[in-house]
């Protein structure tokens, strides 16, 4: 029960492809679903969520296709990354709407035990204009479960969030994962994922870059290749030495610069051969800084391997 | 009817400052009609005027516009059409609820005042108020249902219905005749041609074509909104 299968899936816009051939399935747990930004999360998500037809291939909940299927919504919850919401309703308002247009027998019950899990009973009477950020976001995630439902699909639930809310809602994420319903949620924050889902599926670019348990695919992001500028003493005699070892794939001396670029294959072994050698052949180390740190280039390096 | 729908769209319709400029021009028709009323001169052409080109030309195909699109192009505008849409409810439901609302809301603001205002301009000789009220009821209803489609299927709506009642309705229609058989304007006044005494008001378009014409438009923009609204394409921000 509550599994989606997205299978084969891919949605361009025009000329631009958001989604190239993705395959993977969201089963009961939480799953973090992590990329840069543009990478196709959003996309894949509104394509999970009923709100965008796949270009090709086709995504289902236990079966049932999602896309113009009203019915999917008995089983699913969403929080929608945009905060409008009806900023005229008070927080409760809000809520029993949302309980009522599920069609519950009672939606007030619904609706004061959905509030009272995220814990916004002691809002509930103000306009969800005047609420902050986290706030908002913990009565989208309410109006979410008001139905119970088997899957909760949340689109960057933890942007703008301060790091308060961020635990808050995270315990709550895995309470719900812990109970044995699909949680899935977007981020572009490896940290973020990592603290939550043991399950991590990564996109870049449009294609699925990697699945799986989040150790392994922290092990692949760390033994990643890295560049690193160091400037020493005598950046020659360092460069020499360091070519001969096995974990340094090429060395450029940077004239400009005055200092090397390194290229290491493997972070571990260059990060414990940098300094032998160095104390070795009796060179200073001035600066050693990682030059490709941005998470793009991690990414990038997940789609090659 | 979904009451829940209902409720959420009459707030967000008559909340805000929507509201007070909803009753903005229904204000300045009777404040027209009353400085009219206390002035020499032919009194039946004033009221055919007054009714016909201000409130029948004017002020419904406004409100329309204003209240049609308010009733769900600003849902889909700032998202939160999503909580409407992820619910297991019929399309179909979600577009009826909201063209009844927008439909009463047209004619609240729209028709009653065009009663009084034709009250307050002739009294009740010729049946002209009554004519150019129901001419308003059946237009506001058109326009509520046609401005309703626009806010489903394009992101410009009020740009495109405000083309179309200033462009189409009002500057072209008032050069080519033609032009006329295919605004809702003019099947308005066809219908309160049929309502007034004899030789009362004249409209350009036929009885005949007029009513079914206003049917077809009506029932054809609900349905093709309804369709429209089930294959709703969220923007993927990223």
């Amino acid at each position: 029960m509550g599994t989606i299968t997205i299978d084969k899936v891919s949605r361009w816009f025009g000329n631009v492809v958001a989604v190239n051939d993705v395959s993977m399935t969201i089963g009961p747990g939480v799953t973090g679903l992590l990329g840069p930004n543009g990478a196709g999360k959003s996309t894949l998500i509104h394509m999970m969520s009923g709100f965008l037809a796949p270009s090709a291939g086709a995504v289902t909940l236990d079966g049932t296709r999602i896309w113009r299927n009203q019915e999917v919504y008995r089983q699913i919850g969403l929080v929608p990354e945009r905060e409008s919401m009806y900023d005229f309703l008070t927080g409760r308002e809000f809520v029993l709407a949302n309980a009522e247009l599920h069609g519950l027998a009672d939606p007030g019950a619904a609706t004061d035990r959905a509030l009272g899990l995220v814990e916004m009973a002691y809002a509930q009477d103000r306009r969800t204009g005047t609420y902050s950020k986290g706030m908002k976001q913990r009565v989208k995630m309410a109006s979410a479960l008001v139905h119970e439902p088997a899957v909760l699909l949340l689109d960057e639930p933890f942007n703008g969030m301060d790091p308060r809310q961020r635990l808050q809602l995270m315990e709550l994420l895995r309470r719900f994962g812990a109970d044995g319903r699909t949680v899935l949620f977007s981020s572009h924050i490896l940290e973020e994922v990592e603290q939550l889902a043991r399950h991590i599926e990564v996109v870049v670019a449009g294609r699925h870059a990697a699945s799986g348990d989040f150790r392994r695919i922290r092990r692949l992001m760390t033994d990643r290749p890295h560049r690193y500028l160091v400037r020493s003493s005598d950046d020659r005699r360092l460069a020499a030495a360091l070519i001969a070892d096995g974990s340094t794939a090429g060395i450029e001396l940077d004239r400009q610069e005055k200092a090397l670029r390194v290229q290491a294959v493997n972070f571990q072994g260059f990060t414990t051969l940098l300094p032998k050698v160095a104390r070795e052949a009796g060179i200073r180390l001035y600066t050693v800084s990682p030059a490709d740190e941005s998470l793009e280039s991690v990414f990038s390096y997940l789609v090659s391997s | 009817m979904n009451t829940t729908v209902a409720r959420l769209t009459v707030r967000g319709l008559l909340g805000r400052r929507r509201g007070l400029l909803l009753l903005v021009v229904p204000a300045l028709l009777l404040i027209i009609s009353v400085i009219a009323a206390n002035t020499d001169g032919d009194k039946h052409d004033l009221t055919v005027k007054i009714l016909g080109q201000l409130s029948l030309g004017t002020l419904v195909p406004i409100l329309g516009l204003v209240v049609g699109t308010g009733a769900i192009a600003t849902e889909i505008d700032d998202g939160s059409i999503v909580y409407l849409l992820s619910k297991p409810l019929p399309r179909r439901l979600i577009i009826t609820t909201k063209l009844a609302v927008a439909v009463a809301v047209t004619w609240a603001f729209a028709a009653v005042p065009t009663f009084v205002a034709g009250l307050i301009l002739y009294g009740t000789k010729d049946d002209l108020a009554l004519a150019f009220t129901v001419g308003t009821l059946v237009s506001g209803a058109a326009y509520s249902a046609l401005f309703l489609l626009l806010g489903v299927v394009t992101r410009h709506a009020v740009v495109a219905g405000l083309a179309y009642a200033l462009v189409w309705e009002s500057l072209v229609g008032n050069f080519v005749k033609g032009a006329r058989t295919l605004s809702v304007q003019q099947w308005g006044l066809s219908v309160a041609e049929a309502v007034a005494g004899e030789g009362a008001i004249t409209a350009d378009v036929a009885l005949g074509v007029a009513v079914p014409l206003l049917v077809v438009v009506t029932v054809a923009a609900t349905v093709l909104a309804s369709v429209k609204l089930a294959g709703l394409t969220l923007a993927a921000e990223d």
